[in-house]
């Protein structure tokens, strides 16, 4: 099956209201080039599931987002996120704020079709308060009480990938695979860029093999973009762009906000924003962090 | 060992709180920033070289990196795969000490790290978000590094946003009991405390030179316990201090507490 389509091809699936998943972690591997493509379309109300950067920051300031499920937004160096702090302090989303390991459970649950995986993380914090559809149970074998973390399901998960083949088989060469196994098993369509397709011989040999976290039945679609994960890393390939994350930043304090930001960088296509951020050579170029 | 006489305030604190870690045995030991870090590859370099440390990225090491820049030669002595799936079945073992820098610390050891003022709907501060406080402090113990001492991050009544939990009666999970919270050593640029004091009040364990117990109460928006005879924090040795030089070779903890102070203020 022959799953390879455009970023356009992908955002013309989506449809306003739904709730959709995004890999990656903060400033790291996450499917920017997507992201833009929904800048681009008129996508509204969705619910974004994430470990959350500018992925979540760039879609609430856009105005995409009616809530997010979240146990972090931040782009790391710069620990917080500009636009979705100016999002939540003005009131503008709904927001489900739980531990960075319940959206890991939340993802399992909803991946093996579970309504919920039962945790102790989050009692006695104001992530129970704060969220009345999470709910404290009794255990059937002790008597303690227990969170019952519900299911993340999702209509969608956008992750991105060192290499795929146009069958979905996705590679993550990198260091961190982060949690998107769980986010392409817990979606009902997962959608991968790439920074290079591949033949399916490629991953014969299994040093190659070992690096594919889910299997290809999981992957919806396939979208080949070199660089697409700018401005965030796609470790070993390229680091995050420092300098652009600070202009970003700096955005939020200009008068023209986030419409400054997209003017000047945005463009009508993938290529026009490489074009605008110094080209695939100067992304591919970008130093790896160093932690 | 003979103490040094010429130490800076962060070197003070980065060998007081690697203290939290000397005990501890086989676990992993988390400190996010670079004092608790230093802090942890101090204890691991010295009182315990059983602990286990990540590279803060997707490894776990046998031995701590050097903070910042290494040469293009340098070696991680990694040791095995610790992506940050993995990292929480480290911590639902239990098998970890984190120490965190939260903006809040209520007085029953309750953190914030999430949002400060307005309503929750709309806070005045949007913060990081819980991150994983809400795990890390049901889980396994917990340090926390405060390095401006106030009674901003001590405050009066309870955090904005409970992201950890602490020692507070009314929020004590069903089958649970105080004990089952392990909150270890808060180490300030003012001196360390713990909450050892009567049922878990914050304690002050030790006086950081030239400090006074009643700046630390002024600077505490609760009461802080105070016993008799508060000793003053250890001075760092010169063999602690090469350690930490060598784990911190472009002297990032300099950078760490205002105008870096020297660590004698009396």
């Amino acid at each position: 099956m022959n799953k390879q389509m455009t970023a356009h091809e992908v955002v013309a699936q989506l449809k306003d209201g739904m709730t959709i998943g995004i890999g990656g972690w903060g400033p790291r591997r996450k499917p920017m080039a997507l992201v833009r493509e929904i800048l681009r379309s008129d996508l509204k109300d969705l619910t974004i599931v994430s470990y959350g950067g500018a992925d979540v920051g760039m879609l609430c300031a856009a105005g995409k987002v009616k809530k997010v499920v979240f146990a972090f937004v931040s782009l790391d160096f710069i620990p917080l996120e500009p636009y979705f702090r100016q999002a939540r302090q003005s009131g503008a989303i709904e927001v489900m704020e739980i531990d960075e390991g319940m959206m890991l459970l939340g993802l399992r649950a909803a991946a093996w079709g579970l309504p919920f995986m039962p945790t102790e993380v989050g009692l006695g914090t104001d992530i129970i308060t704060r969220n009345p559809d999470i709910k404290v149970i009794d255990s059937p074998y002790d008597d303690k009480e227990w969170v019952a973390m519900p299911a993340l399901k999702l209509d969608v998960s956008l992750i991105h990938a060192d290499k795929a083949d146009a069958r979905g088989v996705c590679q993550i060469a990198g260091p961190d695979h982060y949690m998107d196994d769980w986010y392409a098993r817990a979606a009902e369509k997962t959608y991968v860029s790439c920074d290079e397709l591949v033949e399916t011989e490629y991953f014969h040999d299994p040093v190659q093999a070992r690096m594919v976290h889910w299997e290809r039945s999981m992957t919806t679609g396939v979208v080949p973009i070199a660089g697409g994960a700018h401005p965030t890393s796609c470790s070993q390939m390229y680091g995050f762009d420092v300098p652009h994350f600070k202009a970003y930043t700096a955005s939020a304090k200009d008068e023209a906000g986030f419409q400054g930001y997209l003017d000047q960088y945005l463009g009508a296509s993938e290529e026009e924003y490489q074009q605008k951020v110094g080209g695939l050579d100067a992304i591919r170029s970008i130093e790896l962090p160093t932690y | 060992m003979t103490a040094a006489t010429d130490y800076t305030l962060a070197e003070l604190c980065i060998v007081a709180a690697s203290k939290s870690f000397a005990s501890e045995g086989e676990v992993l030991a988390t400190g996010i920033g670079v004092i608790p870090r230093l802090a942890a590859s101090l204890a691991m370099k010295t009182t315990n070289p059983d602990l286990m440390m990540t590279d803060s990225e997707a490894w776990l090491l046998s031995e701590p990196n050097p903070l910042g820049k290494r040469g293009d030669d340098f070696v991680p002595a990694t040791e095995t795969w610790m992506g940050f799936s993995r990292i929480f079945d480290n911590v639902w073992s239990g098998k970890r000490h984190a120490m965190l820098g939260p903006t809040q610390i209520d007085k029953y050891g309750q953190s914030n790290t999430s949002a400060l003022g307005g309503t929750y709907d709309k806070p005045k501060v949007m913060m990081l978000g819980a991150r994983g406080f809400p795990g890390n402090s049901i889980s396994h113990p917990n340090s926390f590094f405060v390095p401006s001492h106030n009674t901003r991050v001590f405050m009066e009544g309870e955090c904005d946003f409970v992201s950890s939990i602490g020692y507070n009666p009314e929020r004590l999970p069903r089958g649970h009991s105080l004990d089952d919270i392990d909150i270890r050593l808060v180490i300030t640029d003012l001196c360390v405390m713990d909450f050892g004091g009567p049922d878990h009040q914050i304690r002050l364990v030790s006086l950081h030179p030239g400090i006074s117990a009643e700046q630390v109460q002024e600077n505490t928006g609760y009461p802080v316990h105070i016993p008799e005879g508060v000793p003053t924090t250890e001075v760092p040795t010169q063999e602690q201090l090469d350690i930490i030089a060598a784990m911190d070779p472009h002297n990032q903890r300099a950078y760490q507490i205002k105008d870096n102070p020297a660590g004698d203020r009396s």
